[in-house]
Order: structure tokens, then sequence, then C-alpha cells
């Protein structure tokens, strides 16, 4: 019930005579089954101000209508819950993929995190020269040439490669969003700049690029963090074209269009608006930037063009190949074990992504969504998710 | 027309920008090259002057110079050809690239035409045996191949077939003790030597079969098809003429992906194999600390892949005429 009704009413009710009110259909008899609201309309009808256009001024501006139940903080809690938590997991519950990839990066943090504890760090000359894989239970992973144990060095490369992989496909995804979200719903010389400058760097080749800035920037690449953001220079373009384009289809949306009429700040329609609508599409892709900024990393290691310090697969790689892994059988595992690894978590991010995919899809959603009702399922909208990750 | 020339004038115009990034890293970055170059040179010379001209002719800076007057120096240096003289290979910048350019486009040219038909023929057969035996064992293949870098793979095909089989050289470009000239013994000795580096970047494409499956998903849902069906049109015809030809589109946007990271994964590729190409001698001027070759190197591949990516915006608009310009009403 609008509040205007109960307050607006019969304290200053006098006699002046029939308005134009008086042929207007009052709405809230319309719209309300309330039977006091049809007496309290009469009484009404006779004082508020009359608009140039025959409508009244206060009482039925849609800016002003309200639900008929406050929503609590609580409501809103359960709402969140539900959309973020409770339906992607019941999703992701059902899906081979989700729990393949969650096991995969599982199994990857416990290492970063508790095995860089349980394996300790080795040295040169830590067992015989070139142990092989599953010989002893000294080395189980086999020795290096100069006798450091593989495994070792393999466990504690993770956290590193984990950071530097977060760092990246965090700024890959923050930059590219930026980019693609301020051209493509701003338009006109804000679109041409960022357009320009996104062109750029698409047309420019990743890796070289990456390359150049690594051996020119060797001083201030100290750390995966930097080195992460420094793998990512090469990877946001892409990203930044990808969001413009779904951008250009949703800038006039209704939904847009009234929150640029009601004059809201062209930042609250940005993240409050758009941003939501494309999420699905920028979790994916973070999947995909992660994965991609290992095999850079791994790439440029392997190079040696990024300076290492320690420990690394693809420094290991590197080390292995120059030893001439590639010919001699007994150096063989020193090779594989960084491959395997790199792989590995490679394709736990592949079916991390697919996953997700599936958790955004619509369809899917509305079969596990417990409190959504029907109106929320727009037929038409079904395949939207699904094309979009499919471009 | 407009969209043509305003497409042709944002490729020079990222040349442009890729020339001038390269002046600005190599002038001033922290310890930048060229001074790095004049302090660890000028000692040696008797009169440390001639440090300024070496700098000059090799990197076409002189230090001396203001910025903006090195900069045009730089520029017009850069539009006659002359990007300067490597350090370690020992001849102009412009000669070692012209040798190695032919290499590179070979095996990059090779490895995109056969990843793309090949995936675009298996994406269009995996749509439409959808969910068969040939689908899951081709889409879970897929899905492996985009989890292994290409390097990797590239490491494992090269101890298979080249050191444990010997079916296929180990480095090198060109078969060697042959006459080097249009005969058949040398195109088939080059062919064999670019047989591993295609194959390892064409394995690794297995992505653009997904996407083309993905695709004909799509396209296989629409009515035309049944009634291909229908006439009794038989399978082969209905994949590759009906679902492929509206399913490679969107393919397109995925090739000119393709041309960017093929060029920079020719840099990796070319190391592996030893194959001398433009990245082989940008990892070589990098290790050596060679500046000019390695601006030089980045600068061609850039080139390379702003005139490929050209060709290919310019001829999607005549594959697809909803590509183009719009115009759109500014917030």
């Amino acid at each position: 019930m609008k509040p205007s009704e109960d307050d607006t009413p019969v304290a200053d009710d006098s006699d002046s005579g029939p308005s134009v009110d008086a042929f207007v259909p009052a709405r809230e008899s319309d719209s309300d089954a309330d039977a006091d609201a049809v007496s309290s309309s009469e009484s009404d009808d006779a004082t508020t101000p009359v608009r140039s256009d025959g409508g009244t001024v206060d009482r039925d501006s849609p800016f002003e209508t309200t639900a008929s139940v406050a929503e609590t903080r609580n409501d809103r809690i359960d709402r969140f819950l539900e959309e973020y938590i409770r339906t992607p997991w019941s999703i992701l519950r059902s899906d081979w993929r989700a729990l393949a990839s969650f096991a995969i990066i599982g199994i990857y943090l416990i290492i970063a995190t508790v095995g860089v504890y349980l394996v300790e760090p080795t040295h040169p000359g830590q067992g015989a020269q070139l142990v092989g894989a599953f010989e002893t239970w000294d080395h189980p992973l086999g020795t290096t040439t100069t006798g450091r144990d593989v495994l070792s060095m393999t466990v504690h490369s993770t956290p590193s490669i984990l950071i530097m992989m977060a760092s990246g496909a965090v700024f890959t995804v923050v930059v590219g969003t930026f980019f693609g979200i301020v051209a493509g719903y701003k338009g006109g010389m804000v679109d041409t700049v960022l357009s320009s400058i996104t062109d750029i760097f698409i047309n420019i080749p990743g890796l070289p690029l990456v390359i150049v800035l690594a051996t020119l920037l060797e001083a201030w690449i100290t750390n995966p963090v930097t080195l992460g953001v420094l793998l990512a220079v090469a990877a946001w373009a892409g990203l930044a074209r990808a969001i413009r384009s779904q951008v250009l289809t949703l800038r006039n949306e209704s939904f847009v269009e009234a929150a640029r009429a009601m004059d809201m700040p062209t930042r609250w329609i940005l993240l409050k608006e758009i941003l939501p609508h494309l999420m699905p599409y920028i979790v994916v892709n973070m999947a995909n930037a992660a994965r991609r900024i290992i095999f850079a990393a791994v790439a440029l290691y392997f190079l040696g063009v990024l300076p290492f310090s320690d420990a690394n697969w693809g420094v290991m790689l590197d080390n292995a190949y120059n030893s001439g892994a590639l010919y001699r059988t007994d150096a063989l595992h020193w090779l594989l074990v960084p491959m395997i690894a790199i792989s590995g978590i490679a394709m736990g991010l592949i079916l991390l992504a697919q996953s997700l995919d599936q958790v955004f899809n619509p369809r899917i959603r509305a079969r596990h969504q417990e409190i959504g009702d029907d109106d929320e399922l727009e037929p038409d909208s079904e395949n939207d998710t699904k094309d979009m990750m499919n471009v | 027309m407009n969209w043509k020339i305003r497409r042709l004038g944002q490729g020079l115009f990222t040349i442009w920008a890729v020339i001038t990034l390269a002046f600005v890293l190599t002038r001033m970055m922290p310890g930048n090259p060229v001074d790095a170059f004049v302090a660890q040179i000028g000692p040696e010379l008797d009169n440390p002057q001639e440090a300024y001209e070496l700098a000059e002719i090799y990197m076409n800076i002189n230090p001396e110079d203001p910025m903006h007057i090195a900069y045009m120096d730089y520029m017009v240096a850069m539009l006659q050809g002359d990007m300067g003289y490597s350090m370690s290979q020992n001849d102009t910048v412009a000669a070692i690239m012209a040798d190695a350019i032919p290499w590179t486009l070979f095996v990059m040219s090779w490895a995109i035409f056969i990843g793309f038909v090949v995936g675009i023929s298996l994406g269009a057969l995996m749509a439409y045996w959808e969910g068969t035996k040939f689908d899951v064992a081709l889409t879970s293949y897929a899905t492996i191949i985009t989890s292994i870098p290409f390097y990797v793979l590239a490491l494992l095909l090269l101890i298979t077939f080249a050191y444990r089989l010997n079916w296929f050289p180990t480095a090198g470009r060109r078969p060697t003790g042959v006459e080097a000239g249009f005969n058949l013994p040398f195109i088939l000795g080059i062919i064999h030597h670019a047989t591993l580096p295609v194959f390892s970047m064409f394995v690794a494409s297995g992505a653009a079969s997904l996407t083309m499956r993905g695709n004909s998903v799509r396209v296989l849902g629409e009515d035309y098809l049944r009634v291909a069906r229908l006439r009794g049109l038989p399978d082969r015809t209905i994949a590759v003429r009906y679902v492929a030809r509206n399913a490679i589109l969107p393919m397109y946007t995925g090739l000119m992906i393709a041309i960017g990271t093929m060029f920079g994964g020719a840099i990796v590729l070319e190391e592996i194999f030893a194959y001398r190409g433009m990245g082989y001698y940008m990892i070589q001027a990098v290790r050596a600390r060679d500046y000019p070759l390695m601006m030089g190197a980045f600068t061609v591949i850039t080139i390379a892949v702003v005139i490929a990516l050209l060709i290919a915006d310019l001829t999607y608009g005549k594959i697809d005429p909803r590509a183009g310009g719009e115009d759109r009403e500014a917030f």
C-alpha cells in the first residue's frame, strides 16, 4: 500500500467543488484491491493539486511506489546466498567437471600452502645424480644432474606460480573490463580513444611485447605479482574488445535507459546495471586468463628471458632442456615432471571455466533455483549466456 | 569504403605506435641500452667521443642529440628500412630480418592453414555426430590438448619423432649438403624440416575444432538442415556444405586471434627447433643483449601481425556484410 494514501487524507477535507480529478478515474482503485482504498481516494480527489496533463502529482508517481512488504536485511542476505552460493553450489555438485576442477585446483592450493612445509627445500648434491623417478623413497620423482630433488623443486615453485597466475588474471580482468565497459557505454570520443588503445594492444603480438618489456624492465620484475601484471599486459586487450561488444548490446536495453533517464551517475549505471550482466562472461574469462598467464610465464622462463632466483617449473624445463633431457633417457623425468605440473593446473582451469559456464547458464540455473518464481524465467533469455560464451 | 580507409589508418597508427614504443623503451628505460652501450664501449676506444657515433650506427640513436631530434632521426631511419646494426650477428638488422622473414611466414602460414582446415572439418563432423563415441573421443582429446602448452607438445614431439625414431631432423630449417634453389631434394628437405614445427602448432590448435563444434551444434537446430536431410543428401555433404559454411563465420574472429598468437608462439617454437626465423633471432638478441636486433625483430613481427590482421579484417567485410562501422550516440 502506498504511504501517500494514509498520509494525505481526511484532515484538510473541504468543499472545493468538483475538480478535473473528478472526471479522471483514480488510479489506486485500479491497482489496489483493498476496500478502504476506494473510500479514501474519494476524499483525496478534492484536495490534491492538479497537473496540467490531468494527472495528480504525488500520488501515482512511479518513483514513489514502494513494495508492500519491506525487504529486511535478512531477506537481502538470503537472496544473496541463494544467488551466489546455494544455486551455484547445487549446480556444481551435480557436475563432474566442477568436482574434478575443484579437486585439481584444491590439490595445487594444498601443495602451495601445506606442501611447502612438508617437503624440505632441496639443494645441490642432496642426492645422487640423475636418480630416476620412482626408484627410491628418498627422491620419489628423481633428482637432477646436480642431485637436487625434483619433487621438492616442483612443490616449492607452486606458490609463486599460483600468485603470479592470480595477479595476472585479476589484472587482465580488471583492466579489460574497465576499458570494455567504459568504451562500449560512453561511445563518442571516449570510445574512440579507449578503443584505439585497445586495438593497438590487440595488434601488437603479445609474447614478443612481453619479452621486450621483460628484458628492459629486468630490474623491476622482482616478485611474482609484478611478473603476473607484466604478463597480463599482452592479455587484457582481447577481453576488453569482447566486453565492449557485449556492452554495445546492453547499452540500449530498457533498464539502462531507465537508469539514464533517472539521471543516475554514469559510474552507478556501469557498476550496478551493466557489470552484473557481464559477470558470467568475466568470471569464465578469468579462468582462461589464468591459464594463458601460466603458459606465457613458463614459456618465458623456458626461453631464459625472465630473471629467476629459485626453482620454478619453467626454470626446471629450461635446465632439463639444456642438460640434454631431450636425448638422454635418464634425464627424461626431469623434463616430464614440470610438464605434467603445468598441464595439470591448466586442465583444472579449463574444467573450472567449463563448469562455471554451466553455473551461469540460465536454463540450468532455473532448475536448481528454489525460490525463484516463474516470472524470472524469460524463455527468450535462455540462450543468452551460452551465446556469450561461444563468441 | 570510408571504413576501409579508417582501418588502414588504424594499422599505420599501430605501426607508428610500436616504432615509437621501441624508441621510448630503448631510450628512456632505467639503465637504458643506449647509455649502457656508450658506457661500455666508450672507455675501450681511443677517442671516447666515437662511442656516440657508434651508438648512432648500431641503434640509430645518438644520445648526444636532444630527444626530439633523436626521435626524428630514428623514425626517418626506420621508414627507410634501416633498423640499425646487430651487435651479435655482425650484419645489418634489415639483412638478418630479410633472410628470416620468409621462413617464419612459411611455417606459420602452413600451421594456421592446416590448423583451421582440420579444425573446421573435425568440428563440423563432431557436431553432426553429436553424442557418438567419435564426438566424445574428439571432444575429450581437444580439451586435454588445450591444457597442454604447445611448447610442451613440441618438446614431446621432438623427443619422440626426432631423437628416438629419427624420422625428422632435430634442428635447422634447410637440408645440408643440398644445393639451394628450386630443385626437388631441396624443397623436400625444407618440408622435412618444417614438418615438426607445423605439426606441433597444428595439434595444439585443437581449440578451433571445439569452437567449430559449438557453432555447428547451434546451426544443426535450423530447419533447412531437416529439409536437406529429407532431400536425401549424403551426410558428408550436409556436414561440410550446410553446417560448416554457416558455422565458419564466427571462426573468422578466432582466426585473427590465432594470427596474433601464432607469431608470438613462433618465438618459442623456433627456439625449440632451432629454426632460424624472426623469433629465433629475437631470442638470440635477448640472450646477447643485442638491442638493435631485438627491437628490429619486435618491430618486424608486429608489422607482420598488423598486416595479417588488416588483410583478415578487410576480407571479413566481404564475407559478412554486417561487419563494418556503426554510428552511435555518445552518452
